[in-house]
């Protein structure tokens, strides 16, 4: 009948390549913007309070490397603290919304609202509440600032499924929660997934911001804000690379996270 | 018919209507149909007339506003509890996060299979729609054609006494279309299977169906039945059957008797002016 179709072979070598390819540029002009900076601050004579020099920046990096790199990771343990509470609470409870549908649109608009306030300006209100020189406050703030685009996406994800596929579920005499494992979550999953990628963004600043307000000394945002006040500026810029740094790394680990568990999203194919 | 051919009637639907909009739209009004079991059974009618919504309250998707439904002897509800229904979409309706051999073996997951009857089973339908050695593939990664028949599989992958279609080939090209068919056909055969299938081409009712159902709109009535007499099973060369012509054309001119009488004093006026 029919010729037999073979399944399509996937050139992963080629994929590879494609991937350097894509790279080259971005990392050309990051060198070339880093190259310029040396040379236009020497060339312009800039004073190195307003902006001082890449190369030392990098010496005072790799000289006060241990103190830093811990300064890092306190303040990255604060913002995956409020991570993983802030993301965890806002998609159970989105589950819970999208169960009892009523209340989910009821409140829907107050996440939508609350979602626009800039809550990091309750960085201070937090401080106060919880103590100002532990870690609770600021992990408060970060899972306040994650909370509630987590909430919203999660939500519109669970209920923005086609009716279609509920309809064939409903056919094989399928249960709401057999739906929600097989239907509803799967389906929201690339939905949560790019408010992950905000929430860890927002976990960064939320723990720093939070830190600029009053906090241990071990806490990057605190040396940042310290180094700063006594012109050190190249520890300040060395600090706020090491916060640079730990805030891409964690968003990476996210989209990576997310590519593993999305990889049978075709929108996130690109055309072979 | 009789009593005693209702009992052992596949579908039996009795003095159905059904009303959208708190009443003011009727899409089914006093639908009488029966089936016996292994008929296969095409809807066919002008757009609108209420073919999705007859299979849908067939298949226990929606309620009946009047009337009843029974099915193998039982209700709706409990015909779709005990998973008497395969249904087909006309979009495929696959899931993009399992492959093809899970897409298919939904079904028998909801049904409490093991897991290794469940890949047996699944092997044998990806043989029976030709499309072994694409279990492991997204759906994404298959044409329209290939991805109706993985829901057709789907449909039947737990042999269900009732098959219920919606325009399943519509978005494919006439020559996938009648290969499907024949498949369709042979697939049937071999099931025993009750079918009822909707679709809006006359030469489709006609070449799969034991009968055609004409169906009016506003409201959604059955204006005529027509038994479908060509031998089994039917090929290639059905389709060149004399008898296969003039079945089309009754069946034809049986639609152009659905169509609103309005629309005919529009088109003469416009012949006449
Ligand atoms: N959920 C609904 N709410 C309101 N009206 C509906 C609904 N579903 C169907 N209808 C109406 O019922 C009538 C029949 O619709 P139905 O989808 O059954 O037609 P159909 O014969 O399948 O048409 P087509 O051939 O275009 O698919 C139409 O007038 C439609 O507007
Ligand atoms: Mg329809």
């Amino acid at each position: 009948m029919s010729a037999v179709v073979q399944p399509i072979p996937r050139g992963i070598g080629r994929r590879i390549g494609r991937g350097a390819r894509d790279w080259i540029p971005a990392a050309l002009v990051l060198v070339l913007g880093i190259g310029s900076w040396q040379v236009l601050v020497d060339v312009l004579d800039i004073q190195r309070f307003l902006l001082p020099q890449p190369s030392a920046i990098a010496r005072t990096f790799w000289e006060e490397r241990d103190a830093l790199w811990s300064a890092g990771l306190y303040t990255f343990r604060e913002a995956l603290g409020g991570f993983l509470i802030g993301s965890a609470a806002a998609i159970l409870i989105a589950m819970l919304l999208a169960r009892f549908r009523r209340v989910g649109s009821a409140l829907m608009p107050l996440a939508i609202a609350a979602n626009a306030i800039p809550i990091v300006a309750f960085a201070p209100i937090f401080n106060a509440w919880f103590d100002v020189l532990s870690p609770t406050s600021k992990i408060a703030v970060a899972a306040v600032l994650c909370f509630f685009p987590v909430l919203v996406n999660t939500l519109r994800g669970l209920t923005s499924v086609r009716p279609r596929s509920i309809e064939l579920m409903r056919s094989y005499a399928a249960g709401e929660l057999q739906i929600f494992r097989k239907v509803r979550f799967p389906a929201a999953l690339p939905f949560i997934f790019s408010a992950l990628k905000v929430a860890s963004v927002l976990a960064m600043i939320g723990a720093i911001v939070g830190e600029y307000f009053g906090g241990s000394q071990e806490a990057l945002g605190i040396q940042i804000r310290n180094s700063a006040a006594l012109f050190q500026f190249e520890t300040a810029w060395a600090a706020i690379m090491v916060a640079s740094i730990l805030g891409i790394a964690f968003y990476a680990s996210v989209a990576l996270l997310e590519r593993a568990v999305l990889r049978w999203d075709p929108s996130r194919r690109r055309a072979e | 018919m009789s009593g005693g051919e209702a009992a052992s009637a596949a579908v039996s639907v009795r003095g159905l209507s059904k009303t959208f909009a708190k009443g003011s739209v009727t899409a089914l009004e006093g639908i009488d149909l029966e089936l016996a079991p292994g008929e296969f059974v095409s809807l066919i009618g002008p757009s609108g007339c209420g073919k999705s919504t007859l299979l849908r309250v067939i298949g226990d998707l929606i309620r009946p506003s009047v009337g009843e439904v029974v099915v193998n002897g039982k209700s709706a509800p409990r015909a779709r509890a005990d998973g008497d229904y395969g249904i087909v979409f006309q979009d495929a309706v696959l899931y993009d996060w399992r492959s093809v051999a899970k897409n298919i073996a939904l079904p028998l997951e909801l049904a409490g299979w093991s897991r290794g009857r469940r890949s047996e089973r699944v092997a044998e339908m990806l043989d029976l729609v030709e499309l072994s050695g694409f279990g492991d593939h997204h759906p994404w990664q298959l044409s329209g054609g290939m991805q109706q028949r993985v829901a057709i599989a789907r449909a039947l992958a737990f042999s269900p006494a009732l098959l219920l279609m919606d325009e399943p080939f519509g978005a494919l090209d006439e020559m996938t279309r009648e290969r499907l068919n024949i498949e369709l056909l042979r697939i049937w055969a071999a099931s025993r299977s009750t079918v009822v299938f909707v679709t809006h081409s006359i030469a489709e009712a006609v070449f799969l169906s034991t009968r055609v159902v004409v169906m009016s709109p506003r409201p959604g009535r059955i204006a005529a039945v027509v038994d479908i007499d060509l031998p089994q099973p039917r090929t290639n060369d059905t389709r060149e059957d004399r008898r296969f012509f003039e079945l089309v054309t009754e069946v034809r001119e049986h639609l152009r008797g659905t169509e609103p009488a309005e629309g005919e004093r529009v088109l003469q006026g416009g012949l006449l002016a």
